[in-house]
């Protein structure tokens, strides 16, 4: 069983997921992962030594089409949904440091 | 709603015998949208010009298709090509698609028309519909309850009539709860039967697209339209459609179905649902089946499983909204700056929720303890689901616990909502199908809807004994 998650512990997965988090959302949400965490205690404390992983419901194997080239999404049309385009290209600011 | 003329096979074959319009078809649901769509809000938006076109051409051109001139409300995470489909998140408000999911390439060919994309939990991630950007829906029987979640605007339109048919999909309950709530037909397919391709991802080992209708047999016949192998879906499992209104008449006499003791059992299940659904059970042995307890006692493990892998899922596949390709970019001065404003501007708090939760499942340290374990608890729910069905052709339970509640009774405790979930989610764990099949109404009046479980694939003996259930629901 693990312990109690913490008002540290949401704000580094907070920032882990790229979510800002004001002090009050903080205490708010602490509260209620820590009551959905602890009603997970009982799959936590259970002992499954020896039990395989189930990570889908279908028997999956690779899936491979004939490599011939097809038609896929319009550029237009994909860009036009961009926020910001420059030269055919999504335009993104600075991605190192700040802006100059 | 559902005397001959209204439903979907009956618009149809009046639509292909030439003694229907499309275009009357559509204005008759467009008058019962703009006499009750303000109240109940089960649309984000309504499709007005472009379903009036639709049934034009139809009119006009082929009338062959097997939901000829049928409107059909579609949820509005299912991708539809130049219509916006926003998942009621201010992330993706206004975005158009450049493309059509599957199940709506699949609808438009049989000769339906998408009269609305529908309201939803925020990326469908709630029990009751109020998690929407856009304001909650209402349940048509009573509009002070919620309609059930997610796909309670689905829910809601074929309920009051907006259109005979829709389309929701299930995660961990939502298309069969909001049914149950709604007083409508609902299933959840074998996974990988019907095309996830342009449906958006919440938790892709789960997600599953499904019908709603008024009868059981306008339920199959979507189902029909939608099923079968897309190779744009490498989950798709490569077999045909069922042939599943064809078997609706073989009734249920020799099945053996089982009652689920967990589920009947559960905490907070409440006395009146408790009670339709012995009456159920009762019920399909008048008709014949041989029923019997039974038993899957890793399903009470379900909910606590269900609610690590699918925020784990979830925090993966939300990581694409990042503010660059599409959705809504809140401008900083650097791209880590803007991804984290956008994504806390875009989402609401339930989306955050469970992206954090994920997070925290499976970061390291707990990964082991949490997404490893429920893993686990995914293999034991499978075989103990197995054992059953060796036993069992198929399982009966209720859908939810108790009728549609208030709006805002549940909305700032995260966990009793999740419990609305208790009985749908072991379902999706498994992989199988599951519908929930309207059964009298409670001590309030409002519906409830039982539930009848099947193994992978065994949709044709589920909808006989829905055909059954329905033709004898108090």
């Amino acid at each position: 069983m693990a312990d109690r998650i913490t008002r540290d512990d949401v704000a580094y997965v907070a920032n882990l997921a790229r979510l800002r988090v004001s002090d009050d959302e903080l205490d708010m949400f602490t509260g209620q992962l820590a009551a959905v965490l602890a009603h997970a205690d009982d799959v936590a404390a259970l002992d499954t030594a020896g039990v395989p992983p189930t990570a889908h419901p279908l028997p999956l194997e690779n899936v491979l089409r004939a490599d011939e080239p097809r038609p896929s999404l319009d550029r237009v049309e994909v860009l036009a949904a961009a926020p910001a385009v420059e030269d055919d290209r999504f335009r993104v600011p600075p991605v190192l440091g700040e802006a100059p | 709603m559902s005397s001959a003329e209204n439903t979907a096979r009956g618009i149809a074959a009046a639509v292909r015998a030439g003694e229907r319009s499309a275009v009357d078809v559509v204005e008759e649901h467009l008058a019962r949208i703009a006499g009750r769509e303000g109240e109940i809000h089960a649309f984000n938006e309504v499709l007005a010009d472009e379903a009036r076109a639709a049934a034009e051409a139809i009119d006009r051109g082929d009338r062959s298709g097997a939901l000829a001139g049928v409107p059909v409300a579609v949820k509005d995470n299912l991708c539809t090509r130049g219509i916006p489909t926003t998942c009621s998140s201010k992330i993706l408000e206004g975005w158009r698609p450049p493309y059509d999911a599957t199940v709506v390439s699949r609808l438009l060919a049989a000769g339906a028309i998408n009269i609305g994309k529908t309201n939803l939990d925020e990326f469908a991630m709630g029990s009751s519909t109020e998690n929407s950007a856009f304001g909650p829906t209402r349940n048509p029987h009573d509009t002070s309850r919620v309609p059930g979640g997610s796909s309670g605007g689905s829910a809601a339109a074929v309920a009051a009539g907006f259109a005979p048919l829709s389309l929701g999909s299930d995660t961990g309950g939502s298309i069969r709860q909001p049914a149950a709530l709604c007083g409508v037909v609902g299933v959840k397919p074998t996974y990988g039967l019907v095309s996830r391709y342009g449906l958006v991802a919440f938790a892709s080992s789960l997600d599953q697209v499904g019908p709603f209708a008024t009868t059981v047999a306008d339920a199959a016949l979507l189902l029909e339209v939608i099923a079968g192998h897309d190779p744009m879906d490498s989950t798709s499992i490569e077999r045909p459609a069922p042939s599943l209104v064809e078997v609706l008449e073989a009734g249920v006499d020799g099945l053996r179905v089982g009652v689920l003791r967990e589920m009947v059992d559960a905490e907070g299940i409440a006395p009146d649902v408790r009670r339709r659904t012995e009456e159920a059970a009762e019920a399909l042995a008048a008709a014949g089946a041989k029923v019997e307890e039974a038993s899957v006692p890793a399903a009470t493990l379900g909910l606590s499983a269900y609610y690590l892998i699918a925020p784990a899922e979830a925090s993966s596949n939300l990581a694409r909204y990042d503010g660059v390709r599409y959705g809504l970019r809140v401008d900083a001065p650097n791209t880590g700056l803007m991804n984290e404003a956008s994504r806390t501007a875009g989402f609401g708090a339930e989306v955050k929720r469970r992206i954090m939760l994920g997070t925290y499942a499976l970061s390291a340290g707990y990964y082991d303890a949490y997404y490893g374990k429920a893993q686990q608890v995914r293999t034991l729910i499978i075989r103990d689901f197995q054992a059953a069905y060796e036993q069992f052709d198929l399982l009966l339970s209720p859908t939810s616990p108790t009728t549609a509640f208030p709006l805002g009774a549940k909305v700032d405790d995260p966990l009793t909502m999740y419990l609305n979930d208790v009985c749908t989610i072991p379902t999706n764990l498994a992989g199988d199908p599951a519908m929930s099949v309207p059964f009298g109404a409670g001590d309030d009046g409002l519906p409830i809807g039982v539930q009848l479980l099947a193994p992978a694939l065994g949709e044709a003996t589920m909808f006989r004994a829905a055909a059954v259930l329905e033709g004898v629901a108090p």
